[in-house]
Parts: structure tokens; C-alpha cells; sequence
């Protein structure tokens, strides 16, 4: 194969990679601190490229319409959402299951009644540029950069702050951090809008690339489902170990037959995959990592 | 206090006065309907039965199997698309009939071997399921072009195979059902399903899926294999479904790849997670209510179906989370404790949704 | 050359050579080789840790050895499912009882009893056991709604009415007042008469009350075995214990 070939595929995998870790670590968070399920996750990601929509219509820089606004909006609705909903159901992994579903149809609802079922779009802000013979596109560097971000940015919360202590204390001994003063209550609150946050990140990234539409969070759910389970408890190796060995399996096949195909490929690798390590990547290996 | 009978003796006479009493009123229901209703209003109770059909199916294997299967869609689909393919190719619909209840039972099958034999947490099955769904709905969605067809039938992308032929009496290709001959097939057969159901929930087969439910690690230690158990159910509860579909294909005429979408599995969870799980008189109820409440909310076109579907979700699971039928039921048992003053035991049913699945994946 | 019957060397009910289990890091069962001859009554005893629940559950297939070989009678049940074992005529009392809730007491022993047999005698061997274990009062009771003791006999039952040859009870006296404890000791001397029974426990008094041969685990290793006077007297037994019970 030409090395410009090889260049380009060699790139697509990285983005794809890098847009699996980022659809799939606000789902993460939430499933490695609380055992959630949280199927309202594609419409959070929704509800962050809505936000780009709109705060792009309403002329703001696009680079904040995409990376600033949607995290904080969607953290927001997610902190609502936590505390009137989600706190009732904690340990009830079927009702959270239900229940989030429940939420994600009323949010699709709703985002329909205000913008209609039309497909939106917002521009891509940046060009292409050349491998070879083909043409990339420069806006899938922004989605690395912002996937290594968004990796980075969590690791040091969770390492380096006070707060990621308190979470990562939590996330391993409920009880006991609540005998320490810790309120498990809080930490689950703010946990939720933190994964909610990052869901609307992702949305936000993604916006210029998807159509963006009421159902379009449907797509994102469940290969962020698998990756979920595919990486295991550990949030952000088991997000990394696994976004990498699944993207790269997704863009392969996808490369070679159709996108659809490629997600039966992605499916096929995860159900092959939990069947030999049940507990998922970091339920057997780097079972201590972060 | 009066010793109640023992539920066990309904191994020994299986027609007890609720089964009886279900049967008759859906005899009623069947000859009556066209009596009363007019053909609008009866091929409208023919999709509502569809959907109790397809309600019955989830019912059976959450309920009482104890698997949080959700993509039901699935098999609904693969039945109303297997009918549509076969009588496109085959001009009679007997055959078709049967191929709508065993590809969808094959396909489970499959899809169930390597779930349950291959260990995955119930938990993770809900994912597995809803995932093979939603790509199932890709995959057909994509085959607009007359490349797609099997035989005579082309799958026709996302705007599905029209015009299909409807039921016709066996051995009768040319003379297919009028609406009411249709009306009569759906009911008929939701009825015969509902004894069917009925009927293995009472034979050892059924005791055991349930033990499962119950217990998991009990029943194996009995030494009943889980695994068989729930990969017969979940096969028993898709041919369900894949009927449910080929009424569905008659009701409306045509069938499209939203028959797999994720609104048609959220539905029919809502429909027995409304009724009441493990009844079989929940789900039948709560998808005719939540139907005809979707028709009268869509008519009035106030509220988005979809906002108005996650809210009673939302609300039920918080506040209601056994579903109407068993409250409708303790209610009964309260007043006829009230009125009678002798103590009532309700059969024991099948478990809140707030119970752990059985296997569920600890830390 | 004919063995003669005076010679030819008993086969063993359940014979465990060299197993180990390993976790991670962590060897819990360590190269264990443990022998119960048929309708024998054995004790596992140790402290926290010591891995007798962890080899119990190697037994019952709730975990698979990483190395040796477990046998029951002919059949290596090393590698088998909990349900296969069960079917080998192996019945098993968890630590947790693990019940049908849902179900009454009569029903919970009919499940456990009707398995492979008419429906006569399931029917026939339901009200035995029920009888046997004095349940025939509460066998109308639904078993979620009952006492922790009363539950612990309820699995009893279930276990029994499978018909085993050989029974492996988990903690059998946990949670147990002073009276249940003496009728559930007079009740596991009563089921020895005919069946093989291996019985974990740390309750010292309960096992003065049944025991005849104790094997000791300590750090994943049988640190002694042999009758019960001798072993529970021995220093190092009750070194181990460390005082934490008066034996």
C-alpha cells in the first residue's frame, strides 16, 4: 500500500480513536464512580451540539460556541437532572437504566419541539490539508487535541486536586469517605455533572462533523456503551485501552466496507472481548490505575 | 386464618379462574369487536393488539425470565420482514407466517448463545441487545436500491417494503383477509398466545425459568443449567415478537426500518413497565393504554410524543415502579380484605424492577 | 491374578490432589490434597483468610482450581459447572442462604425436589422433608418473610430434598440462636447416617457437637487434620487462632 495511503488511514485511525475516547469518557466517569448506566448519555451530547448551534447562531466565536459553552450547559442540565431524578435511584441499576432512558426520550422530545426535526449543522472552522495524494481533513487534529485534552484534564483533576482525591476515595469506599466527613451525596452530584459535562463536550467537538438533529444521540450511545464496558472499571486507562483497540478496529473495517459494517465489526470485537474478560480491559490488567 | 390454596396445585389443574376468566374476555373481545366497532376503529384494535402481542413477548422474558432484553425491536422487525420477504416471493402467507416466528427465534438463538453461555452479566445484556437493534436498523436502513431484494422482494432502504400482501386462509393464495378477517387472526391469535404463555408458565419449564429468576445460584445448585433455561425463554419470547411483527406487517400494510428502532423497544418496555411487570395482563394493558394515550396526545399535538413518553417513564419508575396491574391488584386485595375480614394472599409475582438482576456484575 | 474384595483399595467419595488457587498475586489454596472417604462427616475449620471458603467454593464450582485435580467419586470435577456437580448428587448450603424468596417454603423444597422426578414422587419426598425438618408448620410461608435461622433451615431442606450422597454445608450455624444451633447439630449427626457431609464453620461449640475428623487450613495450607479432641488441643491449632476463641 502507497505511504500516502498508509498516511491517511494511519490518520483516520487516530481520529477515530480520539472520538471514541471522547463520546465515551462522560459515560465512563458516571459508570466507574456509581455503577450508572446512564442511557440519557447520547442526549447529553445532543444537547451539546445544540448548544453550539445556538450560541454559534447567536454569533458568539465558535471556538467557545463549541468548547466552553456546551460543557458548562450540559454539566449544568445534568446537575438538574441529578438532583431531581437520578439521586431517588442510586443502587437500583435497572430503574437508573429506565429512568435515564425515560430522561433521553424526553430530552429528544423536547429538543423537538423547539427546533424541529430538521438536520443543523455548524461550519468547520478549520480547512484541510494534504497526506500525499489525499486530502484530510485539519478539523480531525482539533478532535485529537481535544480528546488528549479532555484525557489529560481529567487525569490531573483526579491526581492532582483535592477534589479527584475525595472522588477517587469515594468511587472505591463510599462508606468509608462518609466517615471521614465526605458527603457520598455531593460527590455523586458533582460526578454526574462532571460526566454529563464531558458528554456535552464531546457534542460540542463533534458538532461541525455530524448532522446534528433531536435523535442523532443515538449513533453515540452504544458505541459508548461498549467501550464502557470494553475498558473496565479503571475510567480513564480502561477508556484509553479500550477506545484505542475498538477505534482502531472500527476505522479499519469501516475503511475497507461501509461505516455501518464497521460498527457491526465494533460490536462483534466488544461482545469477543467481554467474553474473555468479563470485568472488561482493566478488570483483569492495571486493575489499580486511574 | 384460612390457608390459601397453594399455587402449586396449578400444576395439576392449569385453568384457574383468572386464566378463565382472561380467556373469556378476550373471546368477547374477539366476536364482539366487529359488532360494535367500525372498520376504522377495528384495524385500529388490530394494531393495539399487535402491540399487546409484542408487549407479551417482553413481558414474558423480563418479567418472568428475569433478562433485560432491550431490543425486543429486534425480533419484532425480523418477524414483520421475514412475512413481508416471504409472501412477496411465495404469493400464500401460510409459510410466511412460520418463517415470521422462526427467524426471529433463529437469530435469538444465535444472539443468545453467545450472551448467556458466554457470561456476561444480565446488566451488560440490556446493552448487548438495544446495540444489535439499533444496527440492525442501520443495516436495513442503508438498502434503498434494487440491488437489495431477496427474490421478489426488494427491502427498499428506509422507506421499507410496501404493499405487502395481507393474511390470507390457508391453501387461499388469491383471497386475502378483509380487515375484519384480520381483526379476527390478530385477536385470535393474541389469545392463543396468552394460553400458550399461560400454559408454560405452569409446566415444570416455566417453574424453573422462574427459580432462575428468583435465584440463580439456588437453581443451579438444584442442577438446572441457567444458561439453556434463559436461551429457551429468550427464544420462546422472540418468535413471539417476530408474530407480533408479521400482525404488525398486516395491520399497517407495509413495514419500515423504524420497526427496529430504539422508539419501538423504548415503547414496549414503557407498555409492561406501565401494566406491570411479571403479570401477563400488565403488559397486554399498558401498551393498549399507552397507545391510546399516544393517539389522542398525537392528535392534539400539544406535547411531543417523545417528551411525553420519557415523562411517564420517568414517573412511573420513581413513583410507580411496580406498574398498575399489581396496584390495581393490592387494592383489590385490600378492599376484599376490608369487606371480608379474612386475610388474602396475592400469588407471589414476579420481582419490583428495583430488585438486583440476578449476576450482577460486583466490584 | 483375581484382587480378592478384602484388598482391593476403596475408592474415595472425594479426592482433592494438589489444589491451588491462585489469585493474581494472592495464593489462596495452596497444593491442598484432601481425601473424604463415603458417609463420612468432616469439619473444615481455620481463621479468616485461611482459604477453607475458598476451597469450599473449588468444590462446589463456584470457582475453577488453577492447578491439581478435584474428583468426585470417578468424575473430574475440576473444571465443572456448579450445576453439573449438583447433578453428580452434590448438594450445597451457601454462606448467604441462597432461597427462593419469592416462593413459599413447600414450593422452595418442591423446585429443589422435583428435578428429573415425577411428579409423585416429588411430591412424596416434599412432604418428608418438610416433616424431617419440622417445616410442616410454616410450609405455606413465604421464605423472603421469615427468620435468618429459620431460612438457613429452609436451604437445609432444599439441599435434602435433592437427594445428594454427599452434602456441603457453608456456615450452617451463622446467625443461629443457642436452641437452633443444638437442633441443627442433632439434625447434620442425623443426616451422616447417610450421606457424606463436609461442613465449614467457625462456631467452636457447634463443632465440638458434630465433628469427628477436623482439617485445619491455615495460609492456604492444611495445617492438620485428624479426629477432634486431638486437633482443637493441638498448640499450633491454637496458635493460629490466636486466642480468639476458646476452643
Amino acid at each position: 500500500m502507497a505511504p500516502d495511503l498508509i498516511g491517511l488511514l494511519g490518520f483516520n485511525v487516530l481520529a477515530g480513536i480520539a472520538t471514541l475516547a471522547l463520546i465515551t469518557l462522560g459515560l465512563g466517569v458516571i459508570y466507574g464512580m456509581m455503577r450508572i448506566i446512564n442511557l440519557a448519555h447520547g442526549e447529553f451530547m445532543m444537547l451539546g451540539a445544540y448548544t453550539a448551534v445556538a450560541a454559534s447562531d447567536a454569533g458568539l466565536n465558535i471556538w467557545v460556541a463549541m468548547l466552553v459553552l456546551p460543557p458548562l450547559v450540559v454539566g449544568l442540565i445534568g446537575l438538574v437532572l441529578e438532583r431531581t431524578v437520578i439521586r431517588f435511584l442510586y443502587g437500583r441499576m435497572m430503574d437508573t437504566m429506565l429512568a435515564t432512558w425515560g430522561i433521553s426520550l424526553g430530552l429528544i422530545g423536547l429538543v423537538t419541539s423547539i427546533y424541529g426535526n430538521v438536520v443543523r449543522g455548524v461550519s468547520t472552522p478549520v480547512g484541510s490539508f494534504e497526506i500525499g495524494r489525499y486530502g484530510a481533513s485539519l478539523y480531525s487534529l482539533v478532535i485529537v487535541a481535544a480528546a488528549c485534552a479532555a484525557l489529560a484534564g481529567l487525569y490531573l483533576l483526579l491526581r492532582l486536586t483535592k477534589f479527584g482525591l475525595i472522588l477517587r476515595a469515594t468511587m472505591q469506599n463510599p462508606r468509608m469517605a462518609a466517615s471521614l466527613g465526605v458527603s457520598p451525596d455531593r460527590i455523586y452530584m458533582a460526578t454526574f455533572a462532571l460526566g454529563a459535562g464531558l458528554a456535552g463536550l464531546a457534542g460540542g467537538v463533534l458538532a461541525p462533523i455530524s448532522g446534528i438533529s433531536p435523535a442523532m444521540g443515538a449513533a453515540y450511545i452504544s458505541r459508548a456503551f461498549i467501550t464502557v464496558l470494553g475498558g473496565g472499571p479503571a475510567i480513564l486507562t480502561g477508556t484509553g485501552l479500550a477506545s484505542t483497540l475498538f477505534g482502531f478496529i472500527n476505522e479499519l473495517v469501516s475503511f475497507k466496507t461501509t461505516p455501518v459494517i464497521g460498527d457491526v465489526a465494533l460490536l462483534v470485537a466488544a461482545v469477543l472481548l467481554i467474553r474473555v474478560l468479563p470485568q472488561g480491559i482493566t478488570g483483569r490488567y492495571l486493575r489499580r490505575s486511574l | 386464618m384460612t390457608r390459601p390454596p397453594s399455587p402449586l396445585r396449578a400444576l395439576v389443574r392449569p385453568a384457574s379462574l383468572s386464566f378463565l376468566a382472561m380467556v373469556a374476555s378476550g373471546l368477547v373481545i374477539l366476536f364482539g369487536a366487529p359488532h360494535v366497532l367500525d372498520t376504522f376503529g377495528l384495524v385500529q384494535m388490530t394494531g393495539f393488539t399487535a402491540m399487546a402481542m409484542f408487549a407479551l413477548s417482553q413481558g414474558f422474558i423480563w418479567g418472568y425470565g428475569g433478562v433485560m432484553s432491550f431490543g425486543q425491536a429486534a425480533f419484532l422487525g425480523l418477524g414483520g420482514y421475514a412475512y413481508a420477504v416471504g409472501v412477496l416471493n411465495m404469493g400464500d402467507s401460510t409459510v410466511p407466517v412460520f418463517l415470521a416466528i422462526a427467524v426471529p427465534m433463529l437469530f435469538a438463538g444465535l444472539l443468545g448463545y453467545f450472551m448467556f453461555y458466554g457470561r456476561i452479566s444480565d446488566a451488560y445484556i440490556g446493552v448487548i441487545t438495544l446495540t444489535v437493534s439499533v444496527i440492525l436498523f442501520q443495516l436495513v436502513n442503508t438498502t434503498s436500491g434494487s440491488q437489495y431484494r431477496i427474490g421478489e422482494a426488494e427491502l427498499g432502504g428506509f422507506n421499507g417494503i410496501p404493499a405487502i400482501p395481507a393474511l390470507n386462509l390457508p391453501g387461499d393464495a388469491g383471497n386475502q383477509l378483509d380487515p375484519e378477517g384480520i381483526w379476527y387472526a390478530a385477536m385470535g391469535s393474541l389469545v392463543v398466545v396468552y394460553m400458550f404463555l399461560r400454559a408454560i408458565l405452569a409446566s415444570r419449564f416455566g417453574r424453573v425459568v422462574v427459580a432462575i429468576r428468583e435465584n440463580e445460584t439456588r437453581a443451579q445448585l438444584i442442577g438446572y443449567d441457567p444458561r439453556l433455561y434463559k436461551l429457551l425463554a429468550f427464544m420462546i419470547s422472540a418468535g413471539i415478537a417476530g408474530l407480533a411483527g408479521c400482525l404488525f406487517a398486516n395491520w399497517g400494510g407495509f413495514i419500515s426500518p423504524t420497526v427496529f428502532g430504539l422508539t419501538m423497544s423504548a415503547q414496549v418496555i414503557i407498555f409492561v413497565l406501565v401494566g406491570g411487570l411479571g403479570t401477563l395482563l400488565g403488559p397486554i394493558l399498558g401498551a393498549v393504554l399507552i397507545q391510546w394515550l399516544t393517539i389522542e396526545a398525537g392528535a392534539q399535538n400539544v406535547i411531543d410524543s417523545n417528551l411525553g413518553l420519557g415523562a411517564i417513564l420517568v414517573t412511573f419508575v420513581l413513583l410507580i415502579p411496580q406498574g398498575l396491574v399489581p396496584v390495581a391488584r393490592n387494592l383489590v386485595l385490600r378492599l376484599g380484605t376490608a369487606l371480608s375480614g379474612r386475610r388474602m394472599r396475592a400469588k407471589p409475582l414476579g420481582p419490583a424492577p428495583g430488585t438486583a438482576l440476578a449476576g450482577e456484575v460486583r466490584r | 491374578m483375581s484382587v480378592s474384595p478384602a484388598t482391593k483399595p476403596v475408592r474415595p467419595l472425594l479426592e482433592a490432589k494438589g489444589a491451588t488457587m491462585r489469585f493474581g498475586g494472592v495464593t489462596a489454596v495452596n497444593a491442598v490434597d484432601f481425601v473424604l472417604g463415603e458417609v463420612e462427616l468432616r469439619c473444615l475449620i481455620g481463621p479468616n483468610g485461611a482459604g477453607k471458603s475458598t476451597f469450599f467454593k473449588m468444590l462446589t464450582g463456584q470457582l475453577t482450581a488453577s492447578a491439581g485435580r478435584i474428583h468426585f467419586r470417578d468424575t473430574d470435577i475440576t473444571a465443572a459447572h456448579p450445576h453439573e456437580i449438583a447433578r453428580l448428587g452434590v448438594g450445597i448450603k451457601t454462606q448467604v442462604p441462597n432461597v427462593f424468596n419469592g416462593l413459599s417454603v413447600r414450593e422452595n423444597v418442591f423446585v429443589a425436589a422435583g428435578r428429573k422426578k415425577s411428579l409423585a414422587r416429588t411430591r412424596a419426598i416434599v412432604e418428608e422433608t418438610l416433616t424431617r425438618l419440622k417445616l410442616t408448620e410454616i410450609a405455606t410461608r413465604l421464605v423472603g418473610q421469615l427468620a435468618h435461622g429459620q431460612r438457613q433451615w429452609i436451604e437445609i431442606a432444599t439441599v435434602l430434598a435433592q437427594e445428594p450422597e454427599l452434602i456441603l454445608l457453608d456456615e450452617p450455624a451463622a446467625g443461629m440462636t443457642k436452641e437452633e444451633v443444638e437442633r441443627t447439630a442433632a439434625l447434620i449427626r442425623e443426616i451422616n447416617r447417610t450421606h457424606a457431609v463436609i461442613v465449614v464453620e467457625h462456631d467452636m461449640p457447634f463443632i465440638r457437637m458434630i465433628a469427628k475428623t477436623v482439617t485445619v487450613f491455615n495460609q492456604g495450607r492444611i495445617l492438620i487434620e485428624g479426629d477432634v479432641d486431638t486437633v482443637l488441643s493441638d498448640t499450633r491449632v491454637r496458635d493460629v487462632y490466636l486466642g480468639k476463641q476458646a476452643a
